[in-house]
C-alpha cells in the first residue's frame, strides 16, 4: 500500500495532469498484473481521469464532496464522509478522506482477488474443457473405429451365413447321392442274391439229378424214331464238310457283309448328293438374293468368280473332300454375308420405323392420301368400263333382231324341241312295233287256245265217254289199270293244260287291258306266279 | 369285324402257319389244325403227353410237339398225315425245343442247358453243342435263315458262337465284353448282332457277321439296366428299353444315340392324342335279379367302353415297385416296331395300362392310350401300321393313326382275352384266352370307313 500513492494533488490542477505523471508511480511486481490491468484498464481510466479531471475543478468542491459522500454511501461506506476542512474552503478534511479512500482500497483489493480467483477457475475451467474436448474426439474417433469394425465383422458374418448355406446344400446333394447309391447297391445285391439263389437251386436239382442217374443206371438212351427220312427243304442232296465247304461259307458270309455294305453305302451316297444339291441350291439362291445388293463390283466379281471356279471344281470332282470343304466354306461365307445383309436390313427398317413414327402425321399420310385417290380412280373408271362393256352387250342383243335373224332364233329356240320330239317319236315307234308284235303273238296265242279248247273239249266227251263205259264191272282190269294210269296221267296234263291256257286267256285279257304299257317284266312275272 | 366262335385250346398254343393257311392249336395232348379261312378241322393228330410247345417249320409242311415232362418231341407232318417222328432225349431231360430254319433239323436244350441236341430229320445224324448259355435269349437266328448266333459259357467268360445253319458248321466263335451276357439278336438284314449284358450292367455290343466288334453303347453305370432290345425292321435302329423308364435309339451308321424317349407320370407340353378308355356300366336298374333278367343281360355284367380323348396334362397311374424284390417291376419292358418301321410302341412297367406309341419319323411321342386295367399283349399287323392290344378283359383294342377303338368280342360266358397274334396277312387275328381261342377277322373294305368312324367319335370329343 505504502507505494501506492498517487500524487494526486488535492484540489488544484487535476485536470492538467495527464497519464505520464501517473506512469511515474512505482509499484510492486506483486501488483504486476494489477498493475497490467491497470494499464488495461488505463485508457479507461484515462477517460474516467478525464471525466475525474472534469468531475472536480475548484469551484464545485462541496457539490464533488457531496457527489462522493453519496457515492461512498451507496458503496456501504457510511462511516466515512468527507467533509470539507473549512466550510467553503476549498480544503478536505484528511482523516474522512484517507479512511474513504482506504475503505476504497480494500474494495479495490477484495475485487482485485475476486477477479484472480475467477480467472483461476476460469483457467481451470478452460483446461478442463480443453481436457473434454480431447476426450471427446478420442472417443469419436474410437467409436468411427468401432463402428468400421462391427461392419466387418457383419460382413464376414454375412460371407460365413453364405459358406454355411452352400456346405448345406453340398450336403444335401451329398445325402441324396449317398441314398441314391444306396438304392442302387440294395437293388443290385437283391438281384445277386436272387440270382445266386436261382443257381443254387439248380445246382441243387442237378445234384439231384445226378445221384438219381448214378442210383438208376438204366440210361433211357436217346433217340430218333422216323418212318422215313425227309428231303432237305431246298431239294438238293446234302454236301460232305470239307475244307472248300468251309471256304465257301466264309466267302458267303463275306458276300452277304459285302453287299450290306455296299447298298448302305449307296444310300448314303444318294442321301450325301442330295444334301450336296440343296447346298448347292441354297448357296445359289442366296447369292442370287445378296448379288443385286452389292454395291462393290468388286464384291460380286469374287462372287463370280467363286461361282466359277465352285462350279468347275464341283464338276470335276465330286467327292473329293477339298471340294467339300470348299462347298461347306462358301455356305458358311454366303450364310455370314445374307446374314449380316438381314442384320442391316433390319436395322434399317427399325430405323425406318422410328422415322415413320416421329414423322408419323405428316409423309405417310400424304403417300397413303394419294394411294387411296388413285385406288378410287381407278375403280371409278373400272366401273364406267364395265358399264360401258354392258350396255354394248346389251344392245348387240338387242339389235341383232332382224326378221330372218329373228326366225333364226326362234327356229334354234326350237330346234331342241324339235330334236326332242324326234327322239319321242323315234320311241313311240318303236314301241308300236313292240306293241304289234306283241297283239301278234296273242292272237296267235287265241287262236291256238280255241283250238286246244275245242280239243279239250273233245278229250274231255271222249274221257266222260270212257269212263261211263268203264264203270262197268266187265272191263278188265290190267287196261282199267293201264287205262287209268294213262287217264290219270291224261287227267293230270288235261288239268295242266287246262291250267295253262285259263293262264293264257287271262294273260290277254290283262294286256288287253294295259296296251299301251309296255310293261313285259310284269307279265313275266305273273306267268311265272301262276305256273 | 367278324368273330368266330371260340375254340378249346390249351397252353396258349396256337400258330398259324408260315404261309397263312393253316392253324394249328393245342388241346390237351391233341394237335388240331384246322384252315384259316372256314376253320374245318384238316388234321387231328394224338400225341404222347400233353404238349408243351408247338410250333410250325418254315415250309408249313411239319409241326413239331414237345412234351417237356416225358422229354420227348414229335413232329406231325401236313401231307401225309401217316408220317410220324418221335425224337427221345432220353435221360437228360427236355428244356426247349425249336425248328431250325430250314425246317429240316429239331433244336432240342437239354435240362440244365448242358447242352443242344440238333437233330437232323433228312439224315437222323445228332450233333451237339456244348455250353450254351442259360439265359433270357441265347439263341437267334438270322432273318433269312442262314446263320444262327448263339451264347455260350466257359470258365466265367461269356462267347458267342455263329454257326451256318446249312451244315452246322462253326463259322465265328468270338469272346464278348460282357459280364452276364443276356440275349442277343440278329438284325434284320442279317449283319450285325446285337448282344446285350444283364440288367445289372447297361452295355450293348454291336458285332458284325465277321465276328468284329463294332460299336459298344453304355448309358449309364451303376444303376439297373437294360431291360428290352428290339431291332427296327428295316434294320436302321435299335431300340434299347432300360429300367430308368427310358427308351435309347441307336442309329446303324454310327451307333450312337439318336434320341431317347422317356416316360413321365404327367403329360404335358406334348402334339400327341392322349386315348383314355372310359367305362359305361350300363345302369342296372331294377332290384330283381331274377333268372330271366341275368340270362337276358350278359350285358348286364358287360361294361361298354370307349376312348376319350383327355385334354393336356395328363396325370397316368404309377404303381411304385417293391425296391427289395429283383426284377422290379419297373421300366421299359416292351417295345414293337410297326412293319414300316414308322411307329414304336412301348410300355413302361410301373404304369402298365399305359401304352406309349412314338413316331420314329418325327421322334416323338404320336399317342397315348391309357386302358382300364393292365395291358397284357400288344402287336403290330404285319401289313399297316396298326396295333392290337388286350388287357385280360373282354375287350380287344385297336389303334391306327386314323384313331382308336374298343371292340367287344361277342361271346357268352365272358372270354377274357390274355394274348393275340396276327395272322401273317394282317387280315385276321387270333385272340387266345385261358382256355380257348378265337378269331377275329378284319373287314378290309370297311376298314377305312371303320377307322373314319372311330375319327369321327374322336373328333366330337376333340370339338
Amino acid at each position: 500500500m505504502g507505494e501506492w500513492w498517487t500524487t494526486v494533488p488535492i484540489g488544484t490542477s487535476m485536470g492538467n495532469y495527464d497519464i505520464s505523471s501517473i506512469s511515474h508511480v512505482t509499484m510492486s511486481p506483486l501488483r504486476q498484473n494489477n498493475l497490467v490491468s491497470m494499464y488495461s484498464s488505463l485508457p479507461l481510466s484515462k477517460s474516467s481521469y478525464n471525466v475525474i479531471s472534469a468531475f472536480c475543478t475548484e469551484d464545485n468542491i462541496p457539490q464533488c464532496i457531496s457527489y462522493m459522500n453519496q457515492e461512498l454511501a451507496s458503496l456501504g461506506l457510511s462511516s466515512t464522509c468527507i467533509e470539507a476542512s473549512s466550510p467553503g474552503g476549498a480544503g478536505l478534511s484528511t482523516v474522512p478522506a484517507l479512511n474513504a479512500m482506504y475503505e476504497l482500497l480494500q474494495i479495490h483489493r477484495r475485487n482485485m482477488g475476486t477477479l484472480e480467483e475467477l480467472e483461476k477457475e476460469q483457467l481451470k475451467k478452460s483446461s478442463s474443457m480443453e481436457h473434454m474436448q480431447m476426450n471427446n474426439s478420442r472417443l469419436k474417433d474410437q467409436l468411427e473405429l468401432s463402428i468400421r469394425e462391427k461392419s466387418g465383422l457383419h460382413e464376414t458374418e454375412r460371407q460365413l451365413q453364405l459358406k454355411i448355406k452352400t456346405l448345406q446344400s453340398c450336403l444335401k446333394t451329398e445325402k441324396e447321392e449317398v441314398q441314391k447309391l444306396q438304392s442302387i447297391i440294395s437293388s443290385r445285391a437283391s438281384q445277386y442274391s436272387h440270382d445266386a439263389k436261382r443257381k443254387e437251386r439248380e445246382t441243387a436239382k442237378l445234384k439231384e439229378r445226378l445221384g438219381q442217374l448214378l442210383v438208376d443206371r438204366k440210361d433211357k438212351k436217346l433217340a430218333i424214331d422216323v418212318l422215313n427220312c425227309l428231303g432237305r427243304s431246298d431239294g438238293k442232296r446234302s454236301h460232305w464238310k470239307t475244307a472248300k465247304a468251309t471256304a465257301s461259307h466264309e466267302g458267303e458270309m463275306y458276300k452277304s457283309l459285302l453287299s450290306d455294305y455296299e447298298a448302305s453305302q449307296r444310300a448314303l451316297m444318294l442321301e450325301n448328293a442330295e444334301l450336296k444339291k440343296v447346298l448347292q441350291q441354297m448357296k445359289k439362291e442366296m447369292m442370287h438374293i445378296l448379288s443385286p445388293r452389292q454395291l462393290s463390283t468388286r464384291g460380286a466379281d469374287s462372287d463370280g468368280e467363286e461361282k466359277a471356279g465352285n462350279s468347275s471344281r464341283e464338276t470335276l470332282d465330286q467327292s473329293c473332300e477339298h471340294a467339300r470343304e470348299q462347298l461347306t466354306n462358301s455356305i458358311r461365307q454366303q450364310w455370314r454375308k445374307l446374314r449380316n445383309h438381314m442384320e442391316k436390313l433390319d436395322s434399317q427398317a427399325s430405323q425406318v420405323q422410328n422415322q415413320l413414327e416421329s414423322n408419323k402425321e405428316v409423309i405417310p399420310r400424304e403417300t397413303h392420301e394419294d394411294e387411296m385417290e388413285r385406288m378410287r380412280h381407278e375403280v371409278q373408271q373400272c366401273k364406267e368400263f364395265i358399264h360401258a362393256q354392258q350396255q354394248l352387250l346389251q344392245q348387240q342383243l338387242n339389235t341383232s333382231f332382224d326378221d330372218e335373224t329373228a326366225a333364226l332364233l326362234n327356229d334354234c329356240y326350237t330346234l331342241e324341241e324339235k330334236e326332242r320330239l324326234k327322239e319321242e317319236w323315234r320311241l313311240f315307234e318303236e314301241q308300236k312295233r313292240n306293241f304289234e308284235r306283241e297283239r301278234k303273238n296273242f292272237t296267235e296265242a287265241a287262236i291256238r287256245l280255241g283250238r286246244e279248247k275245242k280239243a279239250f273239249q273233245e278229250d274231255r266227251a271222249s274221257w266222260l265217254k270212257n269212263q261211263f263205259l268203264n264203270m262197268t264191272p266187265f272191263t278188265d282190269r290190267r287196261r282199267c289199270s293201264s287205262s287209268d294210269g294213262q287217264s290219270a296221267l291224261s287227267i293230270s296234263k288235261f288239268v295242266f293244260k287246262f291250267k295253262k291256257k285259263y293262264a293264257d286267256t287271262r294273260f290277254k285279257s290283262r294286256s288287253r287291258v294295259r296296251c299301251g304299257d309296255l310293261s313285259i317284266f310284269s307279265l313275266g312275272e305273273d306267268e311265272n306266279s301262276l305256273t | 369285324m367278324n368273330f368266330s366262335e371260340v375254340f378249346k385250346q390249351s397252353n396258349q398254343l396256337c400258330k398259324v402257319s408260315p404261309d397263312g393257311k393253316y392253324l394249328a392249336t393245342c388241346v390237351q395232348y391233341r394237335l388240331v389244325v384246322r384252315d384259316v379261312s372256314t376253320l374245318q378241322i384238316l388234321q387231328l393228330y394224338t400225341c404222347l403227353d400233353q404238349i408243351s410247345h408247338m410250333d410250325w417249320a418254315s415250309d408249313s409242311l411239319f409241326i413239331l410237339c414237345a412234351m417237356y415232362k416225358r422229354g420227348l418231341v414229335q413232329v406231325w407232318s401236313l401231307e401225309q398225315p401217316d408220317w410220324h417222328c418221335k425224337i427221345d432225349e432220353g435221360s437228360i431231360g427236355l428244356l426247349s425245343s425249336r425248328w431250325s430254319p430250314d425246317g429240316r433239323h429239331v433244336l432240342n436244350t437239354t435240362e440244365f442247358h448242358l447242352r443242344i441236341t440238333v437233330w437232323s430229320l433228312c439224315t437222323k445224324a445228332v450233333s451237339y453243342i456244348k455250353y450254351p448259355k442259360a439265359c433270357q435269349k441265347g439263341i437267334d437266328f438270322s432273318r433269312d435263315g442262314c446263320y444262327m448266333a448263339l451264347a455260350e459259357r466257359r470258365d466265367c467268360k461269356d462267347y458267342v458262337s455263329v454257326f451256318v445253319c446249312d451244315d452246322w458248321h462253326l463259322l465265328r466263335h468270338f469272346e464278348t465284353e460282357t459280364q452276364d451276357l443276356a440275349g442277343l439278336e440278329w438284325s434284320p438284314n442279317g449283319c450285325v448282332l446285337a448282344v446285350w449284358d444283364s440288367c445289372l450292367e447297361y452295355k450293348v455290343l454291336l458285332y458284325s457277321l465277321d465276328g468284329r466288334l463294332l460299336s459298344t453303347y453304355s448309358a449309364y453305370e451303376w444303376s439297373l439296366g437294360i431291360k428290352s432290345v428290339t431291332w427296327c425292321p428295316s434294320s436302321q435302329f435299335l431300340a434299347i428299353g432300360s429300367y430308368d423308364e427310358k427308351v435309347r435309339i441307336l442309329n446303324h451308321i454310327t451307333w450312337k444315340k439318336v434320341t431317347q424317349f422317356e416316360h413321365p407320370a404327367t403329360i404335358n407340353n406334348t402334339k400327341a392324342v392322349v386315348y383314355k378308355e372310359v367305362e359305361r356300366r350300363p345302369a342296372v336298374g331294377s332290384d330283381d335279379l331274377s333268372l330271366h333278367n341275368i340270362t337276358i343281360g350278359t350285358t348286364l355284367f358287360n361294361t361298354q367302353s370307349k376312348y376319350e380323348i383327355c385334354p393336356l396334362p395328363v396325370q397316368l397311374p404309377v404303381v411304385k415297385p417293391d425296391p427289395d424284390r429283383a426284377n422290379p417291376k419297373i421300366g421299359v419292358s416292351t417295345l414293337a416296331f410297326s412293319s414300316d418301321s414308322r411307329y414304336l410302341a412301348t410300355k413302361n412297367d410301373n404304369m402298365a395300362s399305359v401304352v406309349w406309341v412314338w413316331d420314329m419319323q418325327k421322334m416323338s411321342l404320336e399317342a397315348v392310350l391309357e386302358q382300364t386295367s393292365a395291358v397284357r399283349c400288344f402287336q403290330w399287323d404285319p401289313q399297316r401300321p396298326r396295333l392290337a392290344l388286350c388287357t385280360g378283359n373282354t375287350k380287344l383294342y385297336l389303334w391306327s393313326p386314323a384313331g382308336c377303338v374298343s371292340v367287344q368280342v361277342p361271346t357268352e360266358g365272358g372270354f377274357q382275352v390274355q394274348s393275340l397274334n396276327w395272322h401273317c396277312s394282317g387280315d385276321s387275328l387270333i385272340l387266345l384266352g385261358k382256355e380257348q381261342l378265337c378269331l377275329c377277322y378284319m373287314d378290309t373294305d370297311q376298314e377305312d370307313k371303320f377307322f373314319r368312324t372311330s375319327v369321327q367319335v374322336a373328333g366330337m370329343f376333340l370339338f
